[in-house]
């Protein structure tokens, strides 16, 4: 017998009688009065930076600014201005160079500060884990209070890959001292529009 | 039994202010849990939940692990079993031979060090290399991780800053932990870049869908496996839920629990491997389905690896976490470790108080201090217990069955203590070490309350 029989008939033999699945209540679970106060609240808590905006403008200037100052970026958002389709393409290698990544997200959580993205919305999978800076933007009205919802709203299989990501990367592995910066985004700036 | 929990705390203890910081920081990380978890109203209900997710897994994870291959091989991944660590590492050793993969990078797997790959690798003259900061420190100084969530915790920052500068050139003597933590970015970034294989764990594995999903701070899994062409996931097959709208509950509880975040840096879900890239998984029993069938010890199977029974442990604490010396140390180590090897880990259901604190901070409620006292019995009736402990044992039990020889001793112990203290305060005594003996009282209860009823 393979190893798969043999271990499928050894824990069909060994699992105890059959145990009931729990009714999971959203109701019971925690609701803010403000939803995105509190979001900003955790991220910020997590070196995370929110900026409240009315529309894209900010982000266009900014975007268009970083190419005439020859800022490797990869934008991903269609509404931002031209998305650099070829990132789909780049290698770790070439992409390792890029300053900043602009990637729109799903859903914000208000508990957690974290942001869902779907692969569609990278482009390539790496770009905002790659990229030292990484700006994400999502609609106010976007932003759920706590997980549950969050997974009401999204589909996690839907496609190949999808991520939550709450803040910059970090690490405390030395000393318990918190260090900005470990692998990924060096910094995370999330951008809600009203 | 080779070595004992015992002797190996003894050498961590001997730096008395580093035992001290150790203590007090883990302390830290279970108040900043507390902090966390007292932030949500729903706390214990989550608990529950979570509790109960986990028992229904276990109870139907036949019929799940047959859900999950079949959506994750309709996905494109490509599902191997490993009954046990050798077939674990030469499932990866195979696709890495296949493919004529040099550049290895590894994330964050507690089920890899319980398998021992980087060593069975090693031996093939294969390199890995570990990328989780923690991890690639230790791997630096030959060392396993001391903790499955914090695996250079044993070491301060002037350690760090030493071992930098020999393998990485760092500046002698700067123990900036911002300056070590950029230049280790710096090296694995390289690492990351030129990876021609991926190894990672699993966090949670989702029947419904064939996806799973894998929690880093660092982005250290994710640079790694969005970088090379070939990717291993190893999952201990325990880490199964049966939905994805289950993965709300346990992301909720793992990152609280273990450090106080609210959530992981990184919770990231695959499903597919990406065009052009291969993605294994490798489900592992190794003794997991016996464990499954002890009645007495199956739920630590409901494990989800937060670490929070390390971090509140008063013995853990103290005596650091190579002294449990095992992949996974700590409470929970200590109940899963007898059934790999009762032999050789027959001290370590011993290493506790049994005050019970890991089974309060259990986010799955695994009733840790419960099992550590049955693993007492069951290794004590298996016979691998030191004769020393047994015939100690004996003797209690002949002295507390046996009222009138009991009172004989107290008597005549309380008289010496008295007397001689000499003959209880000194280092034959095990009781003596580190400790003040109590002040022994003129008589027992027996003889107090004998006197004071009459009165």
């Amino acid at each position: 017998m393979s190893a798969r029989e043999n271990i499928l008939k050894a824990i069909a033999m060994n699992q105890p009688k059959l145990a009931e699945l729990p009714v999971i209540d959203i109701g019971s679970t925690i609701h803010y009065e403000d939803s995105y106060a509190q979001f900003r609240t955790v991220l910020e808590s997590i070196g995370g930076k929110v900026e409240l905006i009315s529309d894209l403008t900010v982000l266009k200037d900014q975007l268009i600014s970083d190419r005439l100052n020859g800022k490797f970026v990869v934008n991903t958002i269609e509404t931002l201005g031209e998305v650099d389709q070829k990132a789909a393409f780049l290698s770790a290698f070439e992409l390792e160079k890029v300053e900043k990544g602009y990637v729109q997200g799903t859903v914000g959580v208000a508990e957690n500060g974290a942001v869902w993205i779907y692969e569609s919305q990278m482009i390539n999978r790496l770009v905002p884990f790659i990229c030292q800076h990484l700006i994400l933007v999502i609609e106010k009205k976007n932003i759920v209070d706590n997980l549950h919802q969050a997974y009401e709203k999204i589909d996690v299989s839907k496609e190949g890959f999808g991520v939550f990501i709450a803040g910059p990367s970090k690490t405390a592995d030395i000393e318990q001292s918190l260090v900005i910066g470990a692998h990924g985004a060096r910094s995370a700036t999330i951008y809600v529009i009203e | 039994m080779a070595v004992k929990h015992a002797e190996l705390a003894e050498k961590f203890i001997a730096d008395e202010p580093r035992t001290n910081w150790h203590d007090e920081t883990l302390w830290f990380v279970r108040e900043k849990r507390d902090k966390a978890a007292h932030g949500l109203p729903e706390w214990e209900q989550l608990r529950e939940w979570g509790s109960q997710i986990k028992n229904n897994t276990l109870s139907n994870l036949s019929n799940y692990l047959k859900e999950f291959e079949e959506k994750a091989t309709a996905n494109g991944i490509k599902v191997h079993w490993a009954s046990d660590a050798q077939e674990h590492n030469e499932i990866i050793h195979k696709i890495i031979q296949k493919h004529g993969i040099q550049k290895i990078v590894k994330s964050k797997s507690m089920l890899t060090e319980e398998c021992h790959l980087n060593e069975f690798l090693q031996h093939k003259g294969i390199e890995v290399v570990d990328t989780d900061l923690g991890e690639r420190i230790v791997q630096f100084r030959k060392e396993p991780p001391s903790h499955i969530v914090l695996p250079a915790i044993h070491l301060k920052k002037e350690d760090v800053s030493a071992t930098f500068h020999e393998h990485l050139q760092t500046e002698k003597g700067n123990n900036d932990p911002q300056y070590l933590t950029e230049a280790a970015r710096q090296h694995l970034r390289n690492k990351f870049v030129e990876s021609q294989l991926a190894i990672t764990g699993v966090n949670f594995a989702i029947a419904e869908t064939g996806g799973f999903v894998v929690c880093t701070n660092e982005g250290n899994a994710d640079m790694g496996a969005h970088t090379a062409p070939v990717h291993i996931a190893c999952m201990g097959f325990e880490k199964l839920i049966p939905k994805a709208a289950h993965l709300s509950v346990f992301l909720r509880l793992l990152a609280r629990s273990a450090t106080g975040q609210p959530i992981t840096t990184y919770s990231s879900h695959f499903n597919k491997p990406r065009s052009n890239q291969e993605m294994h998984l490798v489900i592992v029993d190794n003794g997991r389905s016996k464990q499954l069938g002890r009645e007495d010890f199956r739920n630590s199977l409901k494990c989800i690896r937060c670490a929070a029974c390390f971090n509140t442990c008063p013995v853990y604490r103290r005596s650091g976490g190579h002294s449990y010396h095992t992949a996974v140390a700590g409470p929970i180590g200590s109940i899963l470790n007898p059934n790999l090897d009762m032999k050789a880990n027959a001290d370590l259901p011993f290493a506790s108080t049994l005050c019970g604190s890991c089974t309060n901070v259990c986010p799955v409620k695994i009733n840790i201090h419960e099992q550590l006292w049955k693993w007492r019995q069951v290794i004590v009736a298996e016979g691998y217990v030191a004769t020393s402990k047994k015939i100690s044992m004996l003797g209690m039990r002949f002295v507390f069955s046996n009222p009138k020889i009991y009172r004989l001793i107290g008597k005549t112990g309380r008289g010496i203590m008295h007397l001689f203290p000499f003959m209880i305060n000194n280092k034959l005594n095990v009781w003596f070490k580190q400790r003040e003996m109590p002040e022994a009282p003129k008589d027992s209860f027996r003889d107090w309350y004998l006197k004071n009823r009459k009165n």
